[in-house]
């Protein structure tokens, strides 16, 4: 038999918990968008493996969509990231606070 | 639910997959270097691959290698390389005092809450339920005829919207990306009204020596070396 969902909704949990940590500590733009892919990735994993239990490839199908969706929303992030580095040569979130009060 | 032993590959599968995914998760938060991050989000990606081959999920592990670690990842590494790597942001500096406790606990509390929410609930303990009207899915390259039907039939119309949405957003990666000519710098009417479509406007030489006479603008700040940026 093979090894119980449980185990890798776990594993899924810690993933997601490690991109959370990752986006709130990190400063950096891009490492931030790492820890997003990190988070998406988890959450893959428990549709996978969700549709391995329940034996139904809906959560397959989700899974493909949420790649397609990733990859779009990289390219427009990173496009951001460049085109904010070059008014402010700087990647870090930090500098970014005009909006505060 | 553990009466029956489990096979020794799929243990020791898992527990690769386990190994590969909190190595490289934890090496992206920790890396000091984007690129070592980079790199380690590669490994992540690998071991959530491994997981998918283990679940019976072929063609996204596929994808996962293809699309994530051949087309995302190195995205992020050609930016890296394209805006300079910055060492500046070093994780041991703390802007906010107490906010990587506060996130620690935060994560600890969501993470337990999670995992204490699928041990007392029973569609995760093992039970298979087949009560969803699925069909059941099938190992091997079954499976991927089963996905293929599954987009193409029942998911049709949402996949359509993705390759929709796949176009906006090259073309909005390409406005957002790209450079501002010099000679639309000049002008500062043309960026107001936002007409970067001038069939008139190319670059030439003209433009490029234009560059060097607005430099202390701010909106034509290039890129400096990584020691200038203040931490």
């Amino acid at each position: 038999m093979s090894v119980p969902a449980s185990w890798y909704l776990v594993l899924a949990a810690v993933l997601f918990g490690i991109g959370a940590f990752g986006v709130l500590t990190r400063r950096s733009a891009l490492i931030m968008f790492m820890c997003i892919e990190l988070m998406l990735n988890a959450v893959n994993l428990t549709f996978v493996t969700f549709a391995r239990t329940m034996s139904d490839i809906g959560g397959q199908t989700t899974v493909f969509f949420i790649m397609v969706v990733a990859a779009a929303e990289v390219t427009v992030g990173l496009g951001i990231v460049v085109a904010v580095f070059r008014r402010r040569a700087s990647t870090s979130v930090d500098e970014l606070s005009e909006l505060q009060g | 639910m553990f009466a029956t032993t489990y096979a020794v590959t799929d243990v020791l599968v898992f527990a690769g997959a386990t190994l590969l995914i909190i190595t490289g998760a934890l090496g992206v938060i920790v890396m000091k270097n984007p690129v070592h991050s980079a790199l380690s989000l590669i490994l992540a990606l690998l071991g959530v691959a491994v997981a998918f081959l283990a679940q019976n999920a072929d063609f996204l592990a596929a994808v996962e290698i293809i699309v994530y670690a051949g087309a995302i990842v190195v995205l992020f590494l050609f930016v890296i390389m394209f805006l300079g790597v910055d060492k500046s942001q070093h994780p041991h500096v703390e802007p906010l005092v107490g906010q990587r406790w506060l996130a620690a606990l935060g994560v600890l509390v969501t993470v337990a809450g999670v995992v204490a929410l699928m041990a007392n609930s029973h569609w995760v303990s093992g039970v298979m339920s087949s009560s969803t009207g699925g069909v059941a899915l099938s190992p091997g390259a079954g499976n991927v005829t089963q996905l293929g039907d599954s987009v193409f039939t029942t998911y049709l119309l949402s996949f359509e919207a993705t390759a929709g949405l796949l176009i906006i957003a090259v073309v909005g990666a390409v406005l957002l990306a790209r450079r501002e000519r010099p000679a639309d710098a000049d002008r500062d009417d043309d960026l107001i009204d936002g007409d970067h479509f001038d069939a008139d406007d190319h670059i030439d030489g003209e433009g490029r020596e234009g560059d060097e006479g607005s430099e202390g603008e701010w909106w034509n700040v290039k890129a400096p070396a990584t020691e200038e940026v203040e931490s």
